[in-house]
């Protein structure tokens, strides 16, 4: 009896380690990323100097005297995603308040399921339309020698991310209490002034949230950006070729080697930061809203 | 009551938001149906049944994808095999263990945090670690492992929503028969969230078929035919990747749109598959 | 008295489900007036019926006319949102808006164009007085709102339903979601405001009926049984099911 007791426990304590070792697995998936995203990047980084590596505004690895500095990847990821967020933003927050508060339910539904496609579809298959439609339009449209430009990859970032921006922003509305917007209709507001004044204000933190989702998605997209902008490392303009923090690292990995290569890594390192830094951000937003 | 007019201010503002609105619901309806639109005009005219049963040949000069449509399906057997077990154990320990708050805390911040990384980091750092370090080189094992990792937090979390949604009665029921924690665990909590993990596997699966960056550069962008055990350890191109190589690289648009066209439509059949999936679920926990 | 707001022969339905049966009272000026009857009487239906706040449930189908101040307010040529500035609403759950208090006060003027600052800070200062609050309030004017405890939080929602202006308050069980001595506040509150405005009051409570109105109204399954001085109606109900509700045979 008690034999069969202690097997039973034995059992037990094993499963359970099993399971917390499954639990931790995600933990050491983020220890693993970041050790080896440090590990990896940080040589070059140190090599080249940390100034010199930021705030440089020529890359040019391949050259005699290569110069390392990756000031251009920053400002164009940093202005895309800004540029796609100034498009993206507004249309997306507009739908979601309409389709929250406004749409009959049958639209809603139909619209709602057209949006979860746009977050399914490839990142590939954006930049595969951007290469043949978005390019030679703003190439005839503008007059400018090419198309494959920073102003490609917003337009093309600012319809990935309206799907985040939509979803997320329509559930915060979708949770905004009722009795708050029949406070407002019954002072005389229209239900517009009522949904515009006192939903939104009250699901801001959701809004914030998705703002800050939309902003992780653009700054992380490489394959759609490397198809449209270019990709050559310039200082950031609308019409020119860019190169973004993502396709940098994506497009010469292939055949980089020594502190080419290692510098690439320290890139990566770099847009692993922003991106931490956004997470920090968000949880900021999300625990603000605990509490508030 | 006041006969006074209503405020031309008040009215302008009415009308002024409901345009925005019905113009940004337009231009989100009408950026779907055009680019959906577009890519199957332009791709399902070029899928021929030779572009499907073949493999590309330089000495009949011809394309086929079959080698890229046999990779996309190892690759997402392969991620699927390791992340569910790894996601669902994950989930079972953060609902039905810890008792940790903290644990709890640091646990889902860092899956949150996964799934915030960009997919190009996920390559670099599966590159380093499954193609270098673990000697796997480049090959659709490598590949499938950095999608395991992207795809954990997808996994977890709808396991553990439908684990949250497993009424507390259940488990005091199967305790009170004096049954130990794993058993209770096994007969009775998995059973019944079996939704969380097909929907995490659906999601999975539309997360694989769409993903590129990640696999660059530990899958590699071969388009050799293989069978599974020699797919996994070998370089292969699923279908997105073979997307971008055709159009990027080698300017062959017409095959890039059939894939494209491909793409397209298994991922309109994975949303209708996870909405019609979601719905018969939640009819049968509603009866 | 003259009367403010006159219902004729009202009949509302919620798609099929008929509600409301007929209901024809009239509402004296600068009184209050009690609505009392069990849980899905129609009173609650009724006094929404009066701002028009029914207007937003789907399916909603309404016959007869309600007059106020002698104008047919389902009229198409009545503006509904300059309605419910004339005729405020105060809900059964304190629902201020998750702002500062004095964003909440300031939201109907706000609304209704006013935008000079003096102005406001004088109607939000005006309207918390009306609605005995200020004292306790002035100093934690832009504090959120939501911080406030259930008692403060109604009266809030009073000051907000005055700061628009309005001649009639409607209060929808004001006072049911709080405790005894936010409740007496409330009553005593009410009171004062008769003065000024004309205040129709739904309510659980038949002593806060008997406490506070000048006029009561007895609802049943959507029907008005009886409609008479507060003080009749209690002590002598003409009508054997309102004598049956006073003396609690059901409900």
């Amino acid at each position: 009896m008690k034999k069969t007791k202690n097997r039973k426990k034995l059992v037990e304590d094993i499963v359970h380690a099993i399971f917390f070792f499954l639990g931790m697995i995600t933990v050491l998936c983020v220890l693993l990323i970041s050790i080896y995203l440090l590990v990896a990047g940080i040589p070059a980084i140190k090599e080249i100097g940390i100034v010199e590596f930021l705030f440089g505004s020529q890359w040019a690895p391949t050259y005699a005297e290569p110069a390392y500095g990756i000031l251009p990847f920053i400002l164009s990821s940093v202005y895309g995603t800004a540029g796609a967020l100034l498009l993206g933003v507004p249309i997306g927050f507009f739908t979601a308040v309409y389709l929250a508060k406004l749409a009959p339910p049958k639209v809603k539904s139909i619209v709602s399921s057209a949006v979860s496609l746009l977050a399914g579809i490839p990142s590939v298959v954006y930049g595969l339309v951007g290469m043949l439609i978005l390019v030679p339009a703003i190439r005839k449209l503008f007059h400018v020698p090419d198309g494959a430009s920073l102003l490609a990859a917003i337009i093309v970032l600012s319809v990935m991310v309206l799907p985040s921006i939509i979803n997320v922003s329509m559930t915060s509305l979708e949770a905004v209490p009722k009795e708050y917007e029949e406070g407002s209709l019954a002072l005389g507001a229209t239900q517009i002034e009522t949904y515009m004044r006192v939903s939104v204000p009250a699901a801001k933190s959701g809004i914030a949230t998705a703002i800050v989702l939309g902003v992780g998605r653009a700054l992380g997209e490489a394959m759609a950006v490397m198809m449209v902008s270019g990709n050559a490392a310039n200082m950031p303009s609308l019409f020119q070729s860019v190169r973004f923090l993502t396709t940098a690292v994506a497009s010469e990995m292939a055949y980089s080697s020594g502190l080419h290569r290692q510098a690439l890594f320290s890139i990566a390192l770099v847009l692993f930061l922003f991106i931490m830094l956004i997470n920090a951000g968000l949880n900021l937003i999300l625990k603000h809203k605990k509490e508030g | 009551m006041s006969k006074e007019k209503y405020p031309l201010r008040r009215k302008l503002y009415g009308g002024t938001m409901h345009a925005l609105m019905y113009f940004s619901v337009f231009v989100t309806c009408a950026l779907v149906l055009a680019i959906i639109g577009y890519v199957l005009i332009k791709g399902l005219p070029n899928i021929t049944w030779k572009l499907l049963s073949t493999k590309p040949s330089y000495l009949s000069n011809s394309i086929g994808i079959l080698p890229d449509i046999l990779n996309t399906i190892y690759i997402i057997i392969a991620c699927l095999v390791v992340v569910l077990p790894l996601g669902v154990g994950a989930a079972i320990y953060l609902t039905e263990y810890a008792e940790n708050k903290k644990l709890v805390g640091v646990i889902e911040y860092a899956a949150e945090t996964l799934s915030g990384i960009p997919s190009v980091i996920y390559g670099l750092v599966g590159m380093l670690f499954f193609c270098q370090f673990l000697g796997f080189q480049t090959s659709l094992l490598a590949g499938a492992l950095t999608l395991v990792i992207m795809n954990l937090p997808t996994v977890m979390r709808t396991t553990q929503e439908s684990l949250k949604a497993v009424p507390q009665s259940y488990r005091e029921g199967a305790f009170g028969l004096g049954a130990g924690k794993w058993r209770v665990i096994y007969t009775v909590v998995l059973p019944s969230c079996v939704d969380g993990i097909v929907t995490g596997c659906i999601l999975a699966m539309g997360r694989i078929l769409g993903e590129s960056a990640a696999l660059l550069f530990t899958a590699g962008f071969a388009h050799a035919l293989n069978g599974f055990f020699d797919g996994l350890t070998s370089a292969g191109a699923t279908l997105t990747v073979a997307l971008y190589v055709y159009a990027k690289e080698e300017g062959e648009f017409e095959v890039a749109f059939a894939i494209a066209a491909i793409l397209m439509v298994l991922t309109l059949l994975i949303n209708l598959t996870a909405q019609f999936t979601g719905k018969f679920f939640k009819k049968r926990r509603d009866t | 008295m003259s009367n403010i707001i006159t219902s004729e022969d009202l009949c509302l339905w919620y798609s099929e489900t008929q509600a409301l049966k007929g209901i024809s009272m009239e509402i004296p000026e600068n009184s209050i007036t009690a609505l009392i009857g069990p849980s899905g009487c129609g009173k609650s239906t009724f006094l929404k019926t009066l701002n028009r706040m029914n207007d937003l449930v789907q399916g909603v189908k309404i016959t007869g006319t309600v007059k106020y101040q002698g104008q047919d307010i389902f009229a198409p040529s009545v503006d509904v949102n300059l309605l419910r500035r004339d005729i405020g609403m105060v809900f059964q759950k304190p629902n201020p808006f998750p702002m500062s208090v004095y964003d909440n006060v300031a939201y109907g003027p706000r609304t209704h164009g006013i935008r000079s600052k003096a102005r406001l800070d004088e109607i939000v200062e005006q309207s918390l007085r009306g609605a005995a609050i200020w004292d306790e309030l002035k100093d934690r004017l832009k504090k959120s709102a939501l911080g406030l405890s259930g008692g403060q939080q109604q009266r809030l929602c009073i000051a907000r339903a005055l700061a628009v202006g309005p001649k009639v308050l409607l209060m929808d069980e004001p006072t049911s979601a709080l405790d005894p001595i936010s409740t007496a506040r409330i009553e005593e509150l009410a009171e004062e405001l008769k003065k000024q405005y004309t205040i129709v009051i739904v309510t659980h409570n038949m002593q806060q009926a008997v406490r506070i109105s000048d006029k009561t109204a007895f609802f049943l399954l959507g029907e008005l049984i009886e409609y008479d001085d507060t003080e009749k109606l209690f002590s002598m109900p003409q009508n054997k099911k309102t004598e049956d509700y006073i003396t609690g045979r059901f409900g």
